[in-house]
């Protein structure tokens, strides 16, 4: 399938798509307790690197969560914004993983996390230039024709921006979804950590990007720093619950986009299960809230 | 023709603070970048070192936390991930423990943390279904056959053969006990397994250790048991084989 065959299709596998409801992150410490209590949650997502691994408990449990829920496969380690292309043998396993548990999604992120072999297991933040759109568009490219299916890009949360860059993010995203027909992964924690940190209007930006894109959402708690001269400074940590903030800025969203897969992003200081869900029933609500969409298209 | 990403630039000043800052950086206030991008310093370092730490939690609890995390993060700056797996980031510690001058007042570190690691693998490996027990019972009965059958062992079962106690080290901290109660100064010989979906770590005789390792060189039945026993007299075939079996570690024969 090349990208242009997959533009306009929905996200993932021929007819299969995130429901839109809230989801949670799959955490080992509650693989037992969603076995046990098999709560009502409308999927779970994993990170596609933890899956990695050959056997045991995270393929045990992940197989029977799988038989009863949507599943989102979500990666952090392609480094798509980096200089070289993916690395095949990463593309070969986030192919085996995906063929064996045929998720309803897969998203990646707009960053790059190592060079030269290292890897700095953190997303870092690219130029926006001309040359960067082309790179990261071939990128991308390669995965969707690899893997055979569309993708989600996230938007990224940054704490700094380079001198060079030509495009603002929101074009450069804009550009690279339109180009490569990739769908959207909103983190709507990203973009107000990142428009507090930048000094830019959260709802202008969110606003300029292709919001007709969107198949999945993520909500996450920030913590508080400072830069240099004293002004905010947020650090998306997912270690906490999700701002008010965060909260309104989603709310709006949904009245203009209407439901749309929403996941609680929890991935440091990882409470219980009972408060993972709380969060999520929170977002649900939400959802219900809006009238049922006339057409799940 | 415009500037890229500084990826090499970056990859070095992130994992080493006496680096500059890369250029090419702003703030929206014009406030000096250096402190935003320490932002990302701090991530890379510290989520690399509770990757550590939580892959070695016994070795942290006996190094103390602050020596643990300080031999964590000259580990972290020298030896950054060569892959996203991070359930592979680790595999040389131990032996950078062993070579590091402030854990040398304490020996046992490094091993401990060869078990752990072991854990970790014994964890993640892959999944194989043990052969029937009448099965394995009629081979050992079969004298003609037994000798030079190959058995295929566990790839989850790890041995270690330590000269301190790292497997009461290990049990004394799964039971929230005292590790500084446990003597160290006693050789261990260890089988660390998966044995359904729990971790196991056994107890074992040299003997034992040198068993399995003869069994997944692709040695015969009757060169693994000679190894075993030319190395620890005492060793116990019989029991050896009793684990094997409780443990469901036998996943094929060949005769």
């Amino acid at each position: 399938m090349t990208a242009d065959d997959s533009r306009g299709a929905p996200p993932g596998a021929a007819g299969t798509r995130l429901p839109s409801r809230a989801g949670v992150g799959l955490k080992p410490q509650h693989f037992t307790g969603i076995v046990e209590s098999a709560p009502d949650i409308g999927f779970f997502e994993i990170h596609a690197e933890n899956y990695f691994v050959a056997g045991g408990p995270f393929h045990h449990y992940l197989g029977r969560i799988r038989e009863d829920y949507p599943l989102s496969v979500h990666g952090v380690g392609l480094s798509l914004g980096g200089k070289e292309p993916p690395d095949p043998a990463h593309l070969k396993a986030l192919r085996t993983l995906l063929d064996r548990y045929q998720p309803h999604s897969f998203s990646e992120h707009l960053a790059w996390s190592g060079h030269g072999g290292t890897f700095v297991n953190d997303l870092l933040p690219l130029v926006y230039t001309g040359a960067a759109l082309t790179r990261v568009c071939e990128h991308i490219e390669q995965v969707q024709d690899f893997l055979g299916r569309r993708m989600l890009l996230e938007n990224p949360a940054t704490y700094v921006e380079f001198e060079q860059s030509d495009y603002c993010e929101t074009d450069f995203i804009g550009e690279l979804v339109r180009r490569s027909g990739c769908g959207l992964l909103l983190d709507v924690n990203n973009v107000y950590v990142s428009c507090i940190n930048h000094h830019r209007d959260a709802r202008s930006y969110m606003a300029a990007l292709p919001l007709d894109s969107v198949g999945e959402i993520h909500l996450a708690g920030f913590s508080r720093d400072r830069d240099a001269a004293g002004a905010p400074l947020l650090i998306d940590n997912h270690g906490s619950r999700v701002d008010r903030a965060v909260w309104q800025l989603y709310a709006e969203l949904l009245e203009r986009t209407g439901r749309l897969p929403t996941l609680i992003e929890w991935d440091n200081d990882v409470p219980g299960l009972d408060t993972l869900l709380a969060e999520a029933q929170r977002a649900e609500a939400l959802l219900q809230s809006l009238p049922e969409p006339s057409n799940e298209s | 023709m415009k500037a890229e990403t500084g990826w090499a630039e970056w990859t070095t000043a992130l994992l080493d603070p006496d680096q500059p800052t890369p250029a090419g950086l702003r703030a929206w206030n014009g406030s000096d970048p250096a402190h935003r991008f320490a932002v990302y310093r701090n991530n890379v370092t510290v989520s690399l070192i509770e990757a550590l730490a939580s892959a070695f939690p016994v070795t942290q609890q006996l190094a103390g936390e602050a020596l643990f995390r300080g031999m964590a993060r000259e580990f972290v700056r020298a030896a950054p991930p060569r892959s996203p797996l991070l359930a592979e980031y680790g595999a040389d510690f131990p032996a950078f423990l062993a070579d590091f001058p402030p854990a040398e007042a304490q020996p046992w570190l490094a091993d401990t943390a060869r078990l752990e690691l072991a854990c970790t693998r014994a964890y993640h490996a892959t999944d194989a279904e043990p052969v029937a027990p009448e099965k394995i019972q009629a081979l050992l009965e079969d004298t003609d056959a037994l000798p030079a059958s190959r058995f295929s062992l566990h790839p989850s079962l790890h041995t270690l053969q330590s000269p301190w106690a790292v497997a009461s080290l290990w049990a004394t901290y799964q039971n929230a006990g005292d590790l500084d109660g446990v003597d160290v100064a006693r050789a261990e010989n260890t089988w660390i397994l998966r044995s359904g979906l729990q971790v196991a770590v056994l107890r074992m005789r040299a003997g034992d250790c040198h068993f399995a390792d003869a069994l997944q060189r692709r040695a015969t039945f009757a060169e693994a048991a000679e190894r075993a026993l030319q190395s620890d007299p005492e060793f116990d075939l019989s029991a050896c084989l009793a684990v094997l079996l409780r443990e469901q570690m036998i996943t094929a024969v060949e005769q």
